[in-house]
């Protein structure tokens, strides 16, 4: 029975993980892979509490007198208290930057942004950007052999 | 290929988290440490829920890191979303209606009471200066849901969010000139289980309430400003 519960426990803690981290790699939207990392933050938490718990214990609060009833491990407790609060600040701060991705590129999209981002650089650095199946660079479709523009420049 | 990639490392991540997990007897932890502050914490700190007693008492120094990577976190947050602030307010959002302005109004006094409770009696009860902060946060911050034309100065949660971390510091230096450990608790113990007691814990909570409360308020604050902007 007891067993059965612990397995119970610990397949959604690490389902939870799991979940998240898929949801984070294979996500393209970027708000998708904020809330991904929140999941994956849940399960890595939910890990920490189950590691402190312990059977018949009661939460490590002295209520009343001291007595000897047992109480689960607070140590595994502050951590994960410490990483809650960590993790809010890398939400607020993920967010903030997915507000100005959008704002200055117009799209939540990871690749499109991308794009978006990469034409901007070229762009501004004044470099034609790389030869690509879409668009082909140059004006003229086919170079010219090289054996002729020697040969031209040697009569000149 | 880039599915079949991560696939593998999720089967794998699985594999090891379970083999972890497996090798833990659960329901009885292998840790001795917890045990051990279990059975001296009530006297040694004087605190009693012990997670405050971990977290203030015995772990001070990881608490203070921990408040500088959210002062980074509200810093960073800050840079980013910086120069949005003009641009915000030429088109912010109507105004809320009669429900959630009353409801503010209501709300609010009610919140800061339980903010305020939830700090201050961090080293008796479960709570403490994180969750109490995160509440006078939203207290804050849901008149400013309601009227989004006013807003909290910024400089005024700067000043109240360093002054904070000063008061950590110095409480923790203060100890140091005593001959003991930096951050180590200072005062009498007082009797178990009183409002006045555990030495200087409360005040630590104190300051670490006002400093999250502040933090947040001004983070939610920067995007709700920001959210107005963009949409």
């Amino acid at each position: 029975m007891s067993a059965a519960i612990g397995l119970v426990f610990f397949i959604g803690a690490i389902s939870l993980c799991v979940i998240g981290i898929a949801g984070i790699v294979l996500s393209r939207h970027l708000f998708r892979m904020v809330l991904a990392l929140a999941i994956a933050e849940a399960g890595a938490n939910l890990l920490l509490v189950l590691s402190g718990y312990r059977w018949d214990a009661v939460a490590p609060i002295v209520t009343g007198s001291l007595s000897g009833q047992a109480m689960v491990d607070p140590v595994p407790q502050a951590m994960v208290l410490t990483a809650i609060v960590i993790g809010v600040g890398v939400q607020a701060l993920a967010l903030s930057l997915v507000i100005r991705i959008r704002q200055r590129y117009g799209t939540l999209d990871m690749q499109e942004a991308r794009q978006r981002m990469q034409d901007e650089l070229d762009n501004d650095a004044g470099v034609t950007p790389p030869r690509s199946q879409e668009r082909p660079a140059g004006e003229r479709p086919i170079p010219a052999p090289a054996a002729v523009i020697d040969a031209g420049g040697r009569h000149d | 290929m880039r599915d079949l990639a991560t696939l593998l490392f999720l089967g794998g991540l699985i594999f090891l988290l379970a083999a972890i997990t497996g090798s833990l007897p659960f329901g009885h932890p292998p840790m001795l440490v917890g045990q051990a502050i279990q059975q001296v914490a009530a006297p040694e700190v004087g605190a009693t829920n012990f997670v405050t007693a971990v977290v203030l008492g015995y772990r001070g120094l990881d608490t203070l890191g921990e408040l500088s990577i959210l002062f980074a976190a509200a810093t960073a947050g800050g840079l980013v979303l910086g120069g949005v602030k003009s641009r915000g307010r030429a088109k912010a959002a109507p105004a809320a209606g009669f429900i959630l302005r009353a409801g503010a109004d209501v709300l609010f006094p009610l919140l800061l009471i339980a903010g305020l409770y939830v700090v201050i009696h961090g080293h008796l009860t479960p709570g403490g200066g994180f969750q109490g902060g995160v509440i006078l946060a939203a207290a804050f911050f849901l008149p400013l849901l309601a009227r989004p034309h006013e807003s909290l100065s910024h400089t005024w949660l700067s000043v109240i969010e360093g002054l904070a971390g000063a008061a950590f510091i110095a409480l923790g230096l203060v100890a140091m000139f005593d001959g003991a450990a930096f951050l180590t608790p200072l005062f009498d113990k007082g009797v178990l289980g009183e409002l006045v007691s555990s030495g200087s814990l409360p005040l630590l909570y104190l300051a670490v309430g006002l400093k999250v409360g502040a933090e947040l308020a001004s983070l939610l604050m920067r995007l709700a400003q920001d959210d107005g902007a963009a949409s």
